[in-house]
């Protein structure tokens, strides 16, 4: 308790006693909302005992007396001390009335369309970036001076060569698991040689392909997002452009041409693998000889099955840079929107790559191969 | 002289691998002052205050903050201490997520156990004693112009009622009108509330409005005396500074 209370008929004084600071705000504004104030008519506050004052303090008693404004007057004993002064000068220059800005409630109807619109204009947006990145490349086909080798050759180096163990991982753990699974079933039938067939044209069609192409869209998908936002924060995407410097020409397209070269070469090393694995637990256990292994892997393969797989990996590649470098282009304002895009760039990214797979089966099928 | 003082670094050695950016510095602050820290580009003035404010620790020497050594603090003790001053930083480092209010209500929601109402009004009344309108207080760091970021990173620094205030370059890129009115805002509130001021500037119209006493990092330690003390250094760095063409204004005015 950091004030003594004394009553003098309608008349309540109050002692304030020892520090009102801003470690005491929490405590002395409790102990100030129970005070007993039944048939009180007006109230006399006391400072000559206090100890120290600070900013809070004095909002505290400001807040106290203007709250009480209306039922009872509370009067200081001795002339108002700065800091309280300076409360009062500070709130009443600006009214006080501050309260949070209306930020106006809408309608159901009103909320639908912006949203709607909201949407339509980002279509717009994405389809706008998508051209413009399509025209600069185009005018690179004419002019190579504007080809930025050292700038491509890193983005190969960044998510090619160094996803190459992560990559290898997963394409080996996933053929195991379905050689696995496979030869659980296919042995009931006697059937163990279709384990090959099962292993070598899931990998090779779809597994390697897509797995390849998923954790790149978590690695440098993300990455894309986050390297170009936090540029773009920074204001070094504006200071591209005041030198004359096209940010698509030397952000996004090397990002392009990096991930469309990298990601078949990685799903080469996926399918490898992936056939290895298949090769180790077909040999542990099924007790199959390597040769037999691969004559049979030979045996399943048709022209195009290889094909196909790689086939889609530079798709897969575009998708996944246009949502990397259009969500970090997008980035405004806070770093908060720079964790969201980021987050948006790789799920639309996995999104539209499994989307386009399906697409791919579909066309694949129609098309007999 | 020492019971009134806020700040004594005592010999402090900082190094960075074989780099040494300060060798036995010395610096002190009375209580109610605002001292100005010069130096050249690279002189380790931010080095200087990261030690001071306890953000690092230097290789050798005593940093004591009202009378405590804080080279010798636990982690714990360290955060206690740091509620006790406020820090602005150069390019002003609001939480770009948060609004200036929020971004003022931080340090009080995490220190304090107060109602919501006292949080938003205390946080207010900051807002408005830095002199930014009310409207300011809801809006995000990316929507205010420069003048009113460094004026928003005041009321942070200032939400705790610190006694000991830090600033880290409180008016570089400011036009000279925005930063004459921070300036003569910081004198006020230093004046009205009390407040030691440790400032890093290289404004010169600043230091010549605002500072007591100036300590300028030369050498790898630390020169500092008053104004004309300073002034009239022989040290030939500290001449062209005060005396070079930017300053001879200010130097003639002085007959210095």
């Amino acid at each position: 308790m950091s004030y003594r209370t004394e009553r003098h008929n309608e008349t309540l004084r109050l002692s304030l006693l020892g520090d009102w600071t801003i470690q005491h705000v929490g405590e002395l504004e409790r102990s100030l909302k129970t005070l007993v104030r039944d048939e009180v008519k007006s109230i006399e506050l006391d400072l000559s005992e206090l100890k120290s004052l600070d900013l809070s303090g004095a909002w505290l008693i400001y807040d106290f007396r203007t709250q009480l404004a209306g039922e009872c007057p509370v009067t200081l004993s001795s002339p108002e001390p700065p800091m309280l002064q300076l409360v009062a000068q500070t709130l009443s220059k600006d009214g006080s009335a501050a309260t949070s800005v209306d930020r106006g409630s809408r309608s159901v109807v009103e909320n639908l369309g912006r949203h709607a619109w909201g949407r339509f204009a980002g279509w717009l947006e994405g389809l706008a970036f998508l051209g413009v990145t399509v025209l600069r490349f185009l005018g690179a086909l004419k002019d190579p001076r504007v080809w930025r080798p050292i700038s491509i050759a890193r983005h190969v180096y960044d998510t090619g060569l160094t996803a190459i163990p992560i990559v290898a991982l997963i394409a080996f753990l996933i053929a195991v698991i379905i050689a696995y699974m496979g030869a659980q079933q296919l042995q009931q039938f006697g059937a163990d040689i279709f384990v090959v067939d099962l292993v070598t044209v899931g990998v090779l069609r779809e597994l390697g392909v897509l797995l390849t192409a998923i954790i790149v869209a978590g690695r440098s998908g993300s990455a894309f997002a986050a390297e170009i936002g936090a540029m773009k924060l920074n204001q070094e995407i504006d200071a591209l452009k005041a030198t004359g410097v096209e940010p698509i020409e030397v952000l996004v397209l090397p990002r392009w041409i990096g991930l469309v070269i990298a990601l078949p070469l990685l799903t080469v090393i996926a399918d490898a693998v992936g056939v290895a694995g298949g090769a180790l637990l077909c040999h542990l256990l099924l007790d199959m000889p390597l040769v037999q292994y691969f004559q049979r892997v030979d045996e399943s393969i048709a022209t195009w099955t290889f094909w196909v797989g790689i086939i889609k990996a530079p798709v897969f590649a575009v998708l996944i840079a246009a949502a990397g470098t259009y969500r970090g282009m997008q980035v405004r304002g806070s770093s908060r929107e720079l964790g969201r895009l980021t987050t948006v760039a790789v799920v639309q990214a996995i999104f539209m790559v499994i989307l386009a797979d399906a697409l791919f089966a579909v066309l694949f099928m129609e098309i007999g191969i | 002289m020492s019971a009134n003082s806020v700040i004594i670094v005592s010999d402090v050695i900082n190094r960075f691998g074989p780099q040494t950016v300060h060798d036995g510095l010395c610096m002190q602050v009375e209580r109610g002052e605002i001292f100005g820290i010069v130096g050249g580009s690279g002189s380790g003035k931010s080095v200087l205050l990261n030690t001071i404010l306890g953000l690092r620790r230097p290789q050798a020497g005593r940093v004591e903050l009202s009378g405590v050594d804080i080279t010798t603090l636990t982690d714990s003790e360290l955060r206690q201490l740091k509620m006790t001053y406020g820090v602005t930083f150069q390019a002003g480092a609001l939480f770009s997520s948060l609004t200036v209010l929020q971004n003022v209500q931080l340090p009080m929601l995490e220190h304090l156990d107060i109602s919501d109402r006292a949080l938003e009004e205390l946080a207010l009344l900051k807002v408005l004693l830095v002199g930014l309108p009310a409207d300011a207080a809801y809006k995000y760091p990316s929507q205010l112009s420069g003048g009113m970021i460094k004026r928003a990173a005041l009321a942070r620094a200032l939400a705790l009622d610190p006694k000991l205030l830090f600033l880290d370059e409180p008016t570089s890129g400011l036009d000279p009108i925005s930063a004459a009115a921070f300036d003569e805002l910081l004198v006020s509130l230093q004046q009205e509330l009390g407040l030691t001021v440790v400032m890093i500037t290289h404004d010169l119209d600043t230091i010549f409005r605002t500072c007591n006493r100036i300590g300028v990092i030369v050498d790898r330690k630390m020169i500092s005396g008053t104004l004309e003390e300073i002034i009239d250094n022989p040290h030939p760095w500290i001449r062209q500074y005060f005396h070079g063409a930017r300053a001879s204004r200010f130097g003639a005015s002085r007959g210095a």
